[in-house]
Parts: structure tokens; sequence; C-alpha cells
């Protein structure tokens, strides 16, 4: 029997972390589970863990937390940037098992700053995104912008972008709409639940907005003292 | 041709130089002439002892000497080096990189001119080895040392291009390419500009002291040529590999840039 909290919010928390069984999500009916799950068992990072979860192919988990209390230290160890014990599976395959690069691949990180190292922002790109683009509000013409060019927000649709065109089946995403206004928000959700929907990836989403989190997920965590508290919807 | 013995006399005269130069700091308070004739007794004394070394060495012409005196050479090099980094690497690799690659070039290097090239015997004559080996030492020493500040710097400033290149699936090696091309270039722009400027602006110090000791400008020219070049060599492999290397050990075998195996950065 989870071991049950009250906090002043009037949120229920399930204290999840530290079990020796990974949290299991309530089932989804129509989505099959057999793509992309991604399924974390005793991972430590640094202050952060032991953490166990289980985000279904097809589903999109938020993790919520105050700043400096490892969101982004939990992304960077499962997509093996850190140091790390523990392990993490996409559908059975540990990553200790591939090759970081094949790893990071099928689960990839966004960070929340994003980076450029070509003058062009097409060079950045493995293939083009004309649809998805458009999806955004960004002109196509953007592939042959100039970064120093562009703007924060754009930079930031467009590093989403950059990640989606190599089809990851595991996204962890580093509030990927902290730079954006409501109407761009708006525009990148709904891409990403479409994708998610289509690939049946699994998406690990840290978010700072407590709307946003009532929008994209159905499970969401607090993580606080290193531990992954679940969060019971009002 | 004889060369001009200098007598500790004529030595004196010039030390006069130094003697008057320190006596005006201390009268305009500039507060060097203690620093000025400190190096000024370290050149005569470290000159003298090293001196007496090449005394003995040329006299001793054995093969365990001669490498003594290279291993000795080397390793002051490899301590040079680290203590020019800003942010070195733990361990032995501080010392172990720079050294490494200043004995994969300059000795092999060295030891083709002496064998291939110049041709003497025995081929480790300590006449033609020690000052050759010093020359191309001195120089990789530079290229290395600034080739691996900038490598280590970049990739500490750069860190979070570096990791968004291996979040989105970059090997390690297409993720520092960048870097490590900058930081190769680095290390051999000197040597580079020390070719072009040959002859016009400067006079190298190895021609001129050949010349000084009565050698045919011709043929000192064709010696300062063949070092030049070697130096290039050296300098240019041994930032090479030493570069190379080091970006390898920036990654551990999962692909994760560490930083952690670099030292906080000195002033």
């Amino acid at each position: 029997m989870p071991h049950l909290v009250r906090i002043d919010a009037g949120v229920m928390l399930v204290r999840a972390g530290s079990r020796s069984t990974p949290v299991r999500p309530r089932p989804t009916p129509g989505i099959a589970s057999a793509l992309s799950e991604l399924r974390i068992d005793q991972l430590v990072t640094r202050h952060v863990g032991p953490i166990d979860l289980c985000v279904e192919a097809g589903e999109c988990v938020c993790i919520q937390g105050a700043s400096g209390s490892g969101k982004s230290l939990l992304l960077r160890a499962i997509a093996d940037l850190d140091l790390h014990t523990g392990e993490a599976r996409v559908d059975g395959l540990a990553c200790a098992d591939l090759p970081a690069p094949q790893w990071r691949r099928k689960v990839t990180l966004l960070a929340a700053e994003s980076q450029w190292w070509c003058e062009r922002v097409g060079d950045h790109f493995e293939r083009r995104a004309d649809d998805w683009m458009d999806r955004l509000d960004l002109p196509r013409e953007a592939m042959d912008w100039e970064v120093a060019r562009c703007s924060t927000g754009e930079r930031q649709r467009l590093a989403l972008l950059r990640v989606l065109v190599q089809r990851p089946g595991v996204l962890l995403l580093d509030e990927p709409t902290g730079n954006l206004d409501a109407h761009s928000t708006q525009r990148v959700e709904a891409l990403l639940e479409d994708y998610r929907q289509r690939e049946k990836a699994a998406i690990l989403w840290v978010s700072h907005a407590h709307e946003q989190v009532e929008r994209v997920a159905r499970r969401s965590f607090v993580l606080r003292d290193g531990q992954l508290h679940e969060r019971m919807r009002t | 041709m004889n060369v001009i013995t200098l007598s500790p006399m004529d030595l004196g005269v010039a030390a006069l130089l130094v003697v008057a130069l320190s006596g005006l700091s201390l009268h305009m308070r500039l507060g060097v002439e203690r620093q000025l004739l400190t190096s000024a007794a370290r050149t005569i004394i470290q000159l003298l002892l090293i001196g007496v070394v090449l005394k003995v060495l040329f006299d001793n012409a054995a093969l365990v000497w001669v490498g003594l005196m290279a291993a000795i050479m080397l390793a002051v090099a490899g301590r040079e080096v680290m203590a020019r980094q800003k942010r070195r690497f733990l361990g032995w690799w501080g010392f172990g990189v720079g050294t490494l690659s200043m004995f994969v070039s300059s000795f092999t290097v060295t030891v083709l001119a002496l064998v291939a090239v110049i041709g003497t015997t025995p081929w480790y004559a300590p006449q033609y080895a020690i000052p050759l080996l010093g020359m191309v030492l001195g120089n990789t020493m530079n290229g290395i040392a600034l080739g691996l500040d900038r490598l280590t710097q970049d990739a500490a400033q750069r860190r979070a291009v570096i990791e968004t290149r291996l979040a989105l699936g970059h090997d390690w090696d297409r993720a520092i390419s960048d870097t490590r091309r900058e930081a190769i270039r680095v290390g051999m722009i000197p040597i580079i500009n020390a070719m072009a400027a040959a002859g016009i602006v400067s006079l190298p110090g190895m021609m001129t002291g050949q010349i000084l000791a009565g050698t045919p400008p011709v043929e000192a020219v064709k010696y300062q040529i063949l070092v030049m070049f070697l130096i290039a060599g050296g300098t240019g492999f041994g930032t090479m590999v030493a570069v190379g290397l080091a970006a390898r050990r920036l990654f551990d075998a999962r692909q994760r840039l560490r930083l952690d195996r670099l030292s906080a950065p000195r002033d």
C-alpha cells in the first residue's frame, strides 16, 4: 500500500521513488505497449534517486520540482550524459548494452537552452521538417537563416524539430516551452501530442507550469529530496 | 676556421650592461633589479653547468649517456607543458599526455634526421643529437602546450554545445571535432609563422650561431632549413598526437564529456 502524504495545496502525493517495484501507470486502453516503453530501475545520479519509473509507449509523464531539485540531472542521467548507477531500458534493451550514441538516438534529451555550432540553421538538421515547421509557425526558409538571426523562441522551436526529425522513441524534454509565448506553447504542445500518438513515443516532460502539466500528462510527479512523488489529479 | 675565444673579461664587459640596467632600475624605482640580477646569475650558472655536462657527454659518447640526457630533457619539457595548462588533466595524464606525444614526435623526428639525413657516426653522436633534439623539443613543447591549453579551455567553455551534440547521438569525436581542429591549428601557428618570417624578419639563432662560428652562410642556411622542417614535423605531429589523446581522454567509455578529469582553472 503506497504511503500517502498530504501537502498544503490539497494535492495527494504518493511516495513512489524508493520502492523496489517501478510505478505502474494506470492501463491506457488502445495504446500498444510494446513500442518504446521507458523503464528506469534504481537510478541514482548525484543527489537524485534511487528512482524507479516506467513511462509506457505513447504515454507522457511530467516532472515538476523546485529549482535545484535535480530534474535536469535526472534527464541527463537517463540520456547517459552523466555518471549514474542503476539502469534505464527501452523495451527491455538496457542502456549499458547499447553503444552510447545509439542509446541517445532512441532516448533523446532536449536541453532547456538550445545550442548551435554551425552558422546556418539547416546544417544542424539531418533532414528537412517542412510540415512540422508549418505547424510551429516557422517559415520554411528558416532552414537557410543564420542561427545568430533567430530569436530565442525560434531557436527553441527549431531545437525541438532537430530532435524530432531523428524520430526518437523516447523524448526527454527539459522545459521545451520555457521561452515561448502562449500561442507558440500551444502549437508545440499540439505537435508533441501528435508525435506521441503517431510514433507511440514515451515522453518525460519537465515543466514549471502547472496548467501545462494538467494539459499534457495523465500522470505527473514532483521531484523532492531526490525522490519522485506521484501527484494525484484533483 | 677558428672561433674567437671569449675571455672572462669579454663576458664581464657584456655583464656591465646588465649591471648598468639594474642600477638604472633601482634609480627609477622599477623594482626589477633583483629579478634582473638573479636571472642573469641563473643564466651564468645554468649555461656553465650545461657546458660542463655537454663536454663530459661529448667525451663519453655512449648511447646510455646520450639517452639519459635526452630523457631528462623530455621530462623537464613534459613538466613545463603541464605547468602551462590552465586546466590540466588530473593524475598521471597531466604529465603523460604532453610527455608521451613529445616523445613520439620529437624523438622520431630527431632520430630520422640523424640516421637518414645527416648520417652521423655513431647515429647518436651527441654533438648533433643533443642540440637537434633540444631545438625540436623546445618548439614541440610550445606547440603542444598551446594546443592542449586551447583544447581543454574550449571544451569547458563549449560544454553545452558538445553535450547537445552527444544528446543528439553524435559520436564523441564528431561532437568535439570543431574544438579539436581549432586546438591543433593554434598549436601549429607559431612554427608556420616562424617559417614564413625566417630570414626576412628574423635570423634564426642556430644559423646565426653557425655563421659566428665561421661556417659559410650557405652551409648554415642549409642546416637551418633542415632544422625548420624538423621543428615543423615535430610540432605538427606532436600537437596532433597530444590533442588527439587529450580529446579522447575528455570522454569516457560511455562517451560522456568528463570535465571532472580536469583540474579547476588556475590564473
